[in-house]
């Protein structure tokens, strides 16, 4: 196994007396697709924003790459390869598929200070943005507003544009949530061709989803840590089937 | 099951636009998309500018005014209208780059008024740099009250400051030496409206050009969705303190064009009124576009004139009056009401 590209060390978030990340020790090897799962309020959300830094921890750390990233802001983590979507749609409606991605390249590439344009370096930028677009099977909508897709097809969007960043690990804060079931199955191919070098963590709530991918499974409860496993250790796991009690899972 | 799409609407609503697929380049194109109303407000102006150049001498002076007020509101559309900062307080800008070319004048003798505008841009910039790392970290309603209060401030401090700025009689005696060491400024004003002429290309060149960079297209992006942008690697803090500071710079060398044109500095280019005036300007024109904030100085400054000429006890009636039906009548601006009219002409073209 090599070396883990995100790791937290005893990761400990507290508001007030309210404890909502315990003592959070976990471990992504580069490749690797692993699903975050808990009940509603177990703290998959304040994780994520733990990790990407939008939420500062009151002790421990959170180690990038082999760097410690606590200290850094949510910008830097992103520019050393630590890249999310949103659980709802965060995109910039009223800009085209294609500009969305754009932006999002040219933050990458170091543009963002660049005060004057070059329609040369836009052709490059345009190409690369419809070569990311082509892998989701979303080029023929390039040049559609946002707004103008239908919702399973903004989610891939989102997708398109952490892909822009060329991500180290890549956050998929539910993914699939709000799509229609007959949609999902795009979502779930391009999960599918994810580089292979590149680490994955997903935040789902689709039972048929996570254990269809995850090579691991971290179930979080109340904070904490419950279980960390393949998906069939998981499904076996008793203290897992108790708290998902009536949530059916099936493997 | 897909969201029906809003299809009425024959034009886009949002500012900076990126070249897309469809044909832009020919002037059909062009009248297609916003960038018509562009060309057409670009192409009206510099018609105006020429016939008042050749034929306008009793306007020249009026023109100049125009031609800085254009610059000003400028600056307060790359803040407001692009990079989504509200302001109530531009004016302290404005009013810094007049006094500071006022007093290197007359305690000084920095005369030479190139170098003295160049002079002016560092010193708003210089105090935009100061204020915006301290403005920025608050929004909205916060945020208008923080450039009110600096502007306060700073309107105060010149009021009292009497030896240095003149007080409430305003810094008298500035002297201003020839353009280029070649023209002087006249009393019919053709250097002035010449010479803001050309600065005010210069500022659009710039201002068109950066708004169409990654840099501008950033702007927009925070704007429009803060925490997305932040999610893609920019730091959203520095990028907005940047151009804080080029906003504040820009309404300097406004500001330092109008003393030296008009060879005075009064306590009123840093009142709270000329904050208000320049956001009116803006909204008016059509915020995001820039060529309808340069609308809107125009329309404004040429409505304000002629009506404080026809009723100069109610004059602010009348434009209040002017301001509130052009607002109902045309939310999007002066710049929304050319796209319409495009619109219109194409589609009976189309017919």
């Amino acid at each position: 196994m090599s070396a883990p590209i995100l790791e937290t060390r005893a990761l400990q978030k507290n508001f007030g007396a309210l404890t909502v990340a315990q003592n959070i020790d976990f471990s992504l090897e580069p490749g690797t697709f692993e699903a975050l799962i808990g009940p509603n309020g177990a703290g998959k959300s304040t994780f994520v924003n733990l990790l990407t830094g939008l939420v500062q921890p009151t002790s421990g750390s959170v180690i990038l790459d082999g760097e410690d990233v606590t200290a850094l802001s949510i910008e830097a983590r992103v520019k050393r390869g630590l890249v999310r979507t949103f659980q709802i749609n965060t995109l910039f409606n009223s800009l085209t598929v294609a500009e969305n991605v754009i932006l999002a390249l040219d933050e990458f590439h170091g543009q963002g200070w660049r005060p004057l344009p070059s329609p040369s370096r836009r052709r490059l930028i345009r190409d690369e943005a419809y070569e990311i677009l082509g892998r989701l099977g979303l080029d023929p909508w390039g040049n559609r507003e946002v707004r103008e897709l239908p919702y399973g097809r903004q989610r891939l969007v989102e997708i398109a544009i952490a892909l822009a960043l060329r991500p180290k690990v890549l956050l998929l804060d539910e993914p699939a949530a709000g799509i229609p079931s007959t949609e999902t199955g795009t979502v779930i191919e391009v999960l599918e061709n994810l580089a292979s070098n590149l680490a994955v963590l997903i935040i789902e709530h689709d039972m048929d989803l996570v254990f269809r991918f995850a090579q691991r499974i971290t179930v979080l409860v109340q904070g904490a840590v419950l279980a960390r496993g393949t998906p069939d250790e998981i499904a076996n796991n008793e203290t897992v089937k108790s708290v998902y009690l009536g949530e059916g899972i099936h493997a | 099951m897909a969201r029906p799409i809003p299809r009425n609407e024959p034009v886009k609503s949002l500012s900076v636009s990126y070249q897309g697929a469809a044909a832009s380049s020919t002037w059909r194109g062009l009248a297609m998309g916003r960038g018509g109303s562009d060309l057409v407000i670009a192409v009206l102006l510099g018609l105006a500018a020429l016939a008042t150049l050749l034929f306008g001498e009793a306007y020249w002076l009026l023109a100049a005014q125009v031609a800085i007020t254009m610059i000003f509101a400028l600056s307060v559309d790359l803040l407001v209208g692009f990079a989504g900062i509200v302001t109530l307080g531009h004016a302290v800008f404005f009013g810094l780059g007049a006094y500071a070319v006022g007093i290197a004048s007359v305690q000084f003798g920095w005369t030479e008024p190139l170098s003295a505008l160049l002079l002016a841009g560092a010193v708003s910039a210089l105090l935009g740099a100061a204020t915006g790392v301290l403005v920025l970290r608050t929004r909205g309603l916060g945020q208008l009250m923080l450039t009110m209060a600096f502007a306060s401030l700073v309107y105060e401090i010149a009021n009292r400051a009497k030896p240095l700025t003149g007080g409430a009689d305003g810094l008298q005696g500035m002297v201003v030496s020839p353009v280029a060491g070649l023209f002087e400024f006249d009393i019919f004003g053709l250097t002035a409206f010449v010479y803001t002429l050309a600065v005010l290309i210069v500022v659009v060149i710039f201002a068109v050009l950066m708004t169409r960079s990654p840099y501008g297209r950033s702007l927009v992006g925070i704007r429009e969705n803060r925490v997305r942008m932040q999610a893609i690697g920019t730091g959203v803090q520095r990028r907005l303190l940047s151009i804080y500071i080029v906003s504040a710079a820009l309404a300097g060398i406004a500001g330092a064009l109008l003393a030296q044109t008009s060879q005075f500095v009064g306590l009123n280019v840093l009142h709270f009124s000329l904050s208000g005036e320049i956001l009116i300007i803006v909204a008016l024109g059509g915020a995001g576009r820039l060529w309808g904030a340069l609308l809107g100085a125009v329309v404004f400054t040429l409505f304000k004139d002629r009506l404080s000429a026809l009723d100069p006890a109610y004059w602010y009636f009348w434009l209040g009056l002017l301001l509130a039906v052009i607002v109902l009548f045309a939310p999007k601006g002066l710049i929304g009401l050319v796209d319409r009219l495009l619109a219109l002409f194409r589609s009976k073209e189309a017919a």
